[in-house]
């Protein structure tokens, strides 16, 4: 942007004197370009080579981890006895191996109930992990209802979200019946009418339009 | 105000070709007055020692003239300690050294902070612990680079309000000003991988709670929060990711951007505060015209000029 200030100090911009420049030395008639001028060119390319040679590995170093999935992990969290349908009992299993309890999260799981549709059969493992920023909710027996310490969000009894900044259902983790044993597997998303799509992190919008603003990641497993 | 006369510079620090002569009639102690007559009277000798000592006070000179021979730092230095400043100049310029010295605090408690903290999601928590109960004054250099974290971010602020509000943003020094935006982001990066190295209930919320806010941008949100996680969950790796970039990546930058920083505020000067009016110039140039027209920056930028 050129105010006032630039024109007095307009030496740099002054109409440069055109005149007749002589051939530059080592410039042959016919030549498209001088030597000095093409060994230039070779030299910064191959610089510019070698640093993409150091760069780019190092770059592709840092980034990989977005495009790794890790060994999908299930573990089992207790027999299928206790598990009733009309509430639920916590759980804590190891999400992220290799860092000790830090690794590892809470889980409500109860049995599927006719009342909402599901399988009987079938067990529901809802994750702690508030949707709006991450932090862990509690579900109160009395309420019936999920309630997240911090910023005060609140869902209900399928973990549908009923107050709060919360922007989706609570997830969910896949679940499976091994030798009598309820195991709880990979994470997953839900959209607001509890159909599952692939983990999301807390605080994107799911289903619809928001499937494409907030794409899935390949870290993560395919919804159940 | 009286005018504060440029401190004396010991002689013995000032290479011998930069030593002012001593005045007539004035100094040179030893070699005055030759005797009338050398014969009846031969000047004394200097003893060895004597010699030897003459030699040592020369000693700290002729390193000086040794190494200014060789790099020219002399004239450099001069220029850009004993730059001028504008008239107005006062303790609101002290913000950016103050910024400045709190991230020296910052990198000399960080390195002896280094010295026992181990990067692993299993001993992080442990060896703070150590730090802070065991190690003599760990605690302090700990407590240190906590509460110098704060400083240095509050300081970055204030300093940021005083360019702002005094208008020192304005031409020439607009890239200065982009220089120190991004010092001010490189800062917070410093301040909120930092906050996940200890490794506690408190830094490992905050720092889910800072990724997620990063994956809430559209698009590219879920793959940056992968990326600073180093996967879909919070992890080994996360720790020692967060370490790297606050101990190596970001303090490189930093260090580097202040040097530019720095350059550009001796290069350009500083300006005065905008309460402060400019001279009027003793003779009437096209400037001052320039100036009543359009109220625009007339002056030289260097020592100040009128205020930007």
């Amino acid at each position: 942007m050129a105010d006032d200030a630039d024109k007095i100090n307009g030496a740099y911009t002054a109409p440069k004197q055109e005149r007749a420049k002589p051939d530059p030395p080592g410039y042959f008639e016919g030549e498209s370009m001088t030597r000095r001028r093409a060994f230039t060119i070779a030299a910064q390319g191959l610089g510019g080579l070698a640093g993409a040679a150091i760069v780019l590995p190092a770059v592709g170093f840092a980034v990989a981890p977005i495009f790794h999935r890790g060994k999908e992990r299930w573990e089992a969290v207790g027999p299928v006895g206790d598990f009733v349908e009309d509430t639920y009992r916590q759980v804590v299993f190891t999400e992220t191996e290799g860092i000790g309890d830090a690794g590892k999260t809470t889980a409500y799981v109860r049995r599927g109930s006719e009342l909402f549709e599901e399988d009987p059969a079938s067990f529901v493992a809802v994750s702690n992990r508030c949707v709006h920023l991450g932090c862990p909710v509690r579900f109160v027996e009395a309420a019936g209802n999920f309630i997240c310490p911090c910023h005060g969000g609140v869902y209900d009894f399928q973990g549908k979200r009923i107050g709060g900044p919360p922007v989706r259902p609570l997830d969910q983790f896949q679940t499976r019946i091994r030798n009598g044993q309820v195991e709880v597997g990979p994470r997953y998303s839900v959209t607001s009418q509890l159909e599952p799509v692939r983990a999301r992190d807390p605080g994107e919008f799911t289903g619809g339009i928001w499937e494409y603003l907030y794409p899935p990641r390949p870290s993560t497993f395919p919804p159940p | 105000m009286p005018k504060i006369p440029l401190p004396k510079i010991p002689d013995s620090v000032v290479p011998a070709p930069l030593r002012k002569p001593a005045k007539p009639g004035q100094g040179g102690t030893a070699k005055q007055q030759a005797p009338a007559d050398l014969k009846s009277s031969p000047p004394e000798r200097p003893t060895d020692v004597q010699r030897l000592g003459d030699k040592a006070k020369d000693a700290p000179a002729d390193v000086l003239a040794w190494v200014d021979q060789r790099t020219a730092a002399s004239g450099f230095l001069t220029g850009m300690l004993f730059r001028k400043v504008p008239k107005g100049t006062n303790w609101f310029y002290t913000l950016g050294s103050a910024t400045l010295f709190a991230f020296i605090v910052q990198a000399v408690t960080g390195v002896f902070l280094a010295m026992f903290y181990v990067p692993s999601a299993t001993q992080a928590y442990a060896s703070i612990a150590h730090i802070n109960n065991d190690v003599f004054l760990g605690a302090f250099v700990h407590g240190m680079h906590k509460w110098g974290a704060s400083v240095m971010v509050i300081l970055v602020f204030l300093h940021m309000g005083r360019t702002f509000f005094f208008g020192a943003y304005k031409y020439p020094r607009e890239l200065n000003w982009v220089i120190g935006v991004v010092l001010l982001i490189l800062t917070m990066t410093m301040a909120f991988t930092g906050y996940l190295l200890p490794f506690d209930q408190r830094s490992f919320w905050a720092s889910i709670v800072g990724i997620n806010i990063n994956g809430t941008g559209p698009v590219v949100g879920p793959y940056l929060s992968d990326f600073l996680r180093a996967g879909p969950e919070l992890g080994a790796t996360t720790l020692a990711r967060f370490y790297a970039i606050h101990m190596l990546l970001v303090p490189g930058a930093i260090i580097a951007l202040i040097g530019a920083h720095m350059y550009l505020v001796v290069k350009l000067g500083t300006t005065a505060p905008p309460w402060v009016r400019a001279e009027k110039p003793k003779v009437a140039a096209p400037v001052a015209q320039l100036d009543a027209g359009t109220g625009g920056d007339g002056g030289s930028p260097r020592n100040g000029g009128p205020a930007a």
